[in-house]
């Protein structure tokens, strides 16, 4: 199920202005890769190319390939629409859909995908989607009341049991523990490291700790100036870049001495 | 900080002089200094408070004034025996009673108020969705105000406009509706062979309440937020899907409170129905027949310049009947967007 990707040559542009500059990386299957770097820089962005969501702001555009499993997301051919339905993603602010119960949250990427889902079929999978993002016992008595009615950090969860529930070949998360007390963040960093047994994650976070805790792989990003592009500084196995990184400026922002 | 003896937390007076660390800080109580149970107000706050007191109260007093004006003018049709009325009452000759007068009255104006916002509301919402999610940003704006310019058009225009324009154009699919569909009763009897019937009226109607539908429908629609129309679409939806999944929910309390503005205009509408419809005083589905229905503000236009003492009483009456109507729409309009409350988005 999990997929490699392999990012060759990107640039990423708002309108005329180019946000990230020459990104050239590679990610494994069933790993966690952690993007960290100072606000601005591009990491959101990035992690948006990975899906096409870019795209879906006005003037947005991506030149360079982004491949997953040797196929290039951004050749002529491809649907975004599939390209995202194989890619989940768990946005930084909680998104569970206020108008729909918890589990039609939970439905809704399958109910896209498959619109005859039988009803016990549904019901199995929100329970196994749900007990994936460590949630079931605590919203299985309430499965027919709004997502909106769960806490922050439950809401977060349903939000990543929604990203599972299709089955996602990757599943790309922008700093899901912001928003979130650190009993939360603790769930949600155990439910990573489970979850990276059948997918390919790539996380974004401010958090160095969280970096090291759940990521193989790290990778920093960082900004030349104001007006300048965000560019990737170096990616390596997660311990190499926090006790060794082979950058100055990577060995600057880890041990706090950025800016 | 003499954190011990002042047991005045911060804030309850935002208004009050910084305390300096070194004094002792007067003993405060947690209740406002002036009034208990009150919480401080100061300045604009205070304005402000009494400037929307005010106008709520103002909108109250002048609905109380209207209804008391109409039941008060009613009194005497209401009051007054049926033969009485029968006989003093011209236009009433035809008819047994005052309710057997309001009845078919009622009757014609919802059918034609329901007819409008059955054809206007999906157009409404299919052009509001059209400028707030599909067309490129120059299109979009233009189109919101040729939409816009609909409402600025006057009634009277729209009447002559649906007399002489559109009830000759329409008429032939009318007569080819009233042939092939004939056997379901509401295109059924014989098809006016000018045009002017009920289902013209609504096309008018449906014109006429488009515009405000569309600006509020589209308003609404510009406030889905983001967050959730991307949630949406990083699942995999395609557009349609994403609108199906948030816009269109989260828009639904606020396009029923545009029908019912656009309802209830079509309902008080005088001119436009005066000047098409071929009127009748019938409990009549047939929306292609001549000679069936009539509504009521177009009926007190129609009879209002010669009735009597007692007629204007009963033109009155029924005036009244629309204001309830009007009313109840506005408050079942409200129990519709208070049902689903919770998963509405608003909390
Ligand atoms: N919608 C947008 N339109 C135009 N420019 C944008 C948009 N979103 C982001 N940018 C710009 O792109 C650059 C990168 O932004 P991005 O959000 O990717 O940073 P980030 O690394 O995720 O920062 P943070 O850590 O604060 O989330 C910034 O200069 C930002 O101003
Ligand atoms: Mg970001």
């Amino acid at each position: 199920m999990a997929q490699r990707i392999d990012v060759k040559d990107l640039n990423i542009y708002y309108g005329d202005f180019r946000a990230v500059a020459d990104v050239e990386m590679s990610v494994e299957p069933r790993s966690v890769t952690a993007f960290i770097g100072p606000s601005g820089c591009g990491k959101s962005t990035f992690l948006r190319t990975l899906n096409r969501m870019h795209e879906v702001i006005p003037g947005a555009r991506v030149e360079g390939r982004v491949e997953i499993d040797g196929v290039d997301l951004y050749a002529p051919d491809v649907d975004p629409v599939a390209v995202r339905r194989q890619i989940g993603m768990v946005f930084q602010r909680p998104n569970p859909f206020p108008t729909m119960s918890i589990a039609d949250n939970v439905l809704a990427g399958v109910r896209l995908n498959n619109r005859r889902i039988s009803k016990g079929d549904a019901q199995d999978l929100v329970e196994q989607s749900l007990r994936g993002a460590n949630l079931w016992n605590e919203v299985k008595d309430r499965l027919d009341r709004p997502g909106s009615g769960l806490s922050g950090g439950q809401q977060q969860r349903l939000c990543i049991a929604r990203a599972i529930a299709v089955k996602p070949q990757v599943l790309l998360m922008d700093e899901p523990c912001s928003a979130l007390d650190p009993i939360s963040t603790l769930a949600i960093e155990d439910l990573i490291s489970e979850l990276k047994a059948d997918y390919t994650i790539v996380i974004v976070t401010h958090n160095m700790q969280q970096a090291a805790r759940v990521s193989d792989r790290t990778a920093f990003f960082n900004l030349a100036g104001q007006g300048q592009p965000g560019k990737l500084v170096e990616v390596d196995d997660t311990s190499v870049i926090f006790s060794a990184p082979r950058e100055q400026a990577t060995e600057d922002y880890i041990s706090g001495r950025f800016g | 900080m003499t954190a011990t003896t002042s047991p005045a937390p911060a804030g309850t007076d935002p208004g009050g002089p910084p305390e300096s660390a070194g004094s002792r800080p007067p003993r405060r109580s947690l209740r406002g200094p002036r009034r208990a149970g009150r919480p401080v107000e100061r300045g604009a706050s205070r304005v402000f408070r009494w400037t929307a007191t005010g106008a709520g109260a103002l909108i109250l007093v002048v609905l109380a004034a209207v209804a008391v004006f109409l039941v008060v003018k009613a009194m005497p049709a209401l009051t007054a025996s049926s033969g009485e009325l029968v006989d003093s009452v011209s236009f009433m000759r035809n008819s047994s009673s005052l309710a057997d007068y309001v009845g078919p009255l009622v009757f014609g104006t919802v059918l034609a108020a329901v007819l409008a916002l059955v054809l206007a509301v999906p157009v409404a919402i299919a052009i509001a969705l059209f400028i707030s999610h599909y067309a490129p940003r120059r299109l979009a704006s233009g189109l919101g105000y040729v939409v816009d310019l609909l409402a600025a058009v006057p009634s009277v225009v729209y009447g002559l406009w649906g007399a002489m324009v559109l009830a000759p154009l329409v008429q032939p699919l009318w007569s080819w509706l009233g042939s092939t569909l004939g056997w379901i009763p509401l295109f059924g009897g014989t098809v006016s062979p000018t045009g002017r019937v009920i289902l013209t009226v609504g096309v008018v109607l449906a014109v006429m309440i488009l515009p405000i539908i569309t600006a509020v429908s589209r308003e609404v629609f510009l406030q889905t937020p983001r967050l959730y129309e991307e949630a949406a679409l990083a699942l995999g939806a395609t557009r349609w899907e994403m609108i199906r999944m948030t816009v269109l929910p989260f828009g639904r309390s606020g396009v029923v409170s545009a029908a019912m503005l656009g309802l209830g205009r079509a309902l008080g509408e005088t001119m436009a129905v005066l000047m098409i419809l071929s009127q009748g005083f019938l409990y009549s589905f047939l929306l292609l027949a001549a000679g069936q229905q009539q509504t009521i503000a177009a009926n007190i236009a129609a009879q209002f310049p010669e009735a009597s003492d007692m007629g204007m009483s009963v033109l009155i009456a029924t005036g009244l009947a629309l204001f309830v109507i009007t009313l109840v729409v506005n408050m079942s309009a409200r129990a519709i967007v208070a049902r689903r409350k919770d998963f509405s988005g608003a909390n």
